[in-house]
């Protein structure tokens, strides 16, 4: 398989996990603490608060769609690239996404973590 | 950071680099995929290999959501990449692929890129439900107060 096709999968996996990903830390946040819940109502109950937030399921959807882009990805290419590439390129889109979307503080530390990581993302396409 | 969130970002790491690994070597026996053989997928879902790394994953997915349900999405991804080192570990010495000098290099920079992020404070004020007023459901608030 040519390298643009594996780059076009880690693109579709980088995509639906940023969508899924911001949408579950929006429902994640608004649910509270899991662990908080958990001692004193107990898993079903927790499980029932996650599973029955509309944006988690959405965001399960998404990240539906970027296991199987994933599975795909992972038989073209190496899993030391397919694996790290797509979770790292995932880490910025998520940076960016957070910021706008979900509001949060990405501060200096957190951009200069995220260059880092790209950085090591595209070192581990050689 | 208490021991039990550690454990929680520890896990979300291992879980990930061990069920990556796990669906490759699955994947590895099905060759590469194509619009055309997209039905060999859903023979893939019975190789034991793809079966482990989908339990694993599930592993990942229940830790994750506790990490995000009091960290910041920018805090959980980088503090859990140290599953990168893992992960071309694992490839190295299980998948025995090649890793090159280089993709050494970018796990050292990624490594540093989680230390800076980790050292910092894991939640943006008031952006979760346990540390503001709007938004949580009544139980969750009193919960909340009761462990403070």
């Amino acid at each position: 398989m040519t390298n643009l096709a594996v780059w076009g999968g880690i693109a579709a996996v980088v995509i639906s996990s940023t969508i899924g990903d911001v949408l579950q830390s929006r429902a994640m946040k608004e649910i509270g603490d899991l662990g908080v819940i958990r001692q004193s109502h107990g898993t079903w109950e927790t499980t029932r608060r996650v599973v029955t937030n509309p944006g988690f399921m959405v965001g399960l959807g998404f990240m539906a769609i970027g296991f199987f882009s994933l599975l795909i990805s992972l038989s073209w290419g190496d899993v030391s690239i397919v694996g790290p590439a797509s979770a790292s390129l995932t880490f910025i889109a998520n940076a960016l996404a957070a910021r706008v979307y979900l509001k949060e503080n990405v501060d200096r530390r957190r951009w200069l973590a995220a260059i880092l990581v790209a950085g090591g993302g595209a070192l581990l396409a050689h | 950071m208490t021991a039990r969130k550690f454990i929680i970002l520890f896990a979300v790491a291992a879980f990930a680099a061990c069920g990556d690994v796990s669906l490759g070597r699955g994947m590895k026996a099905f060759g590469a995929i194509t619009l055309a053989s997209l039905p060999s997928l859903l023979a893939a879902l019975l190789n034991p290999w793809i079966i482990l790394g989908i339990l694993l994953l599930l592993g990942f997915f229940v830790s994750y959501l506790t990490a995000l349900s009091w960290a910041d999405l920018t805090y959980v991804l980088p503090a859990t990449a140290v599953s990168y080192i893992l992960m071309v570990l694992l490839a190295k010495f299980f998948l025995h692929e090649h890793v090159t000098i280089w993709r050494w290099l970018g796990v050292a920079l990624i490594t540093i890129g989680v230390g800076f992020v980790a050292i910092g404070p894991e939640a943006t004020p008031g952006a979760h439900c346990h540390n503001r007023e709007a938004v949580c459901e009544p139980a969750t608030l009193a919960d909340a107060g009761s462990e403070a």
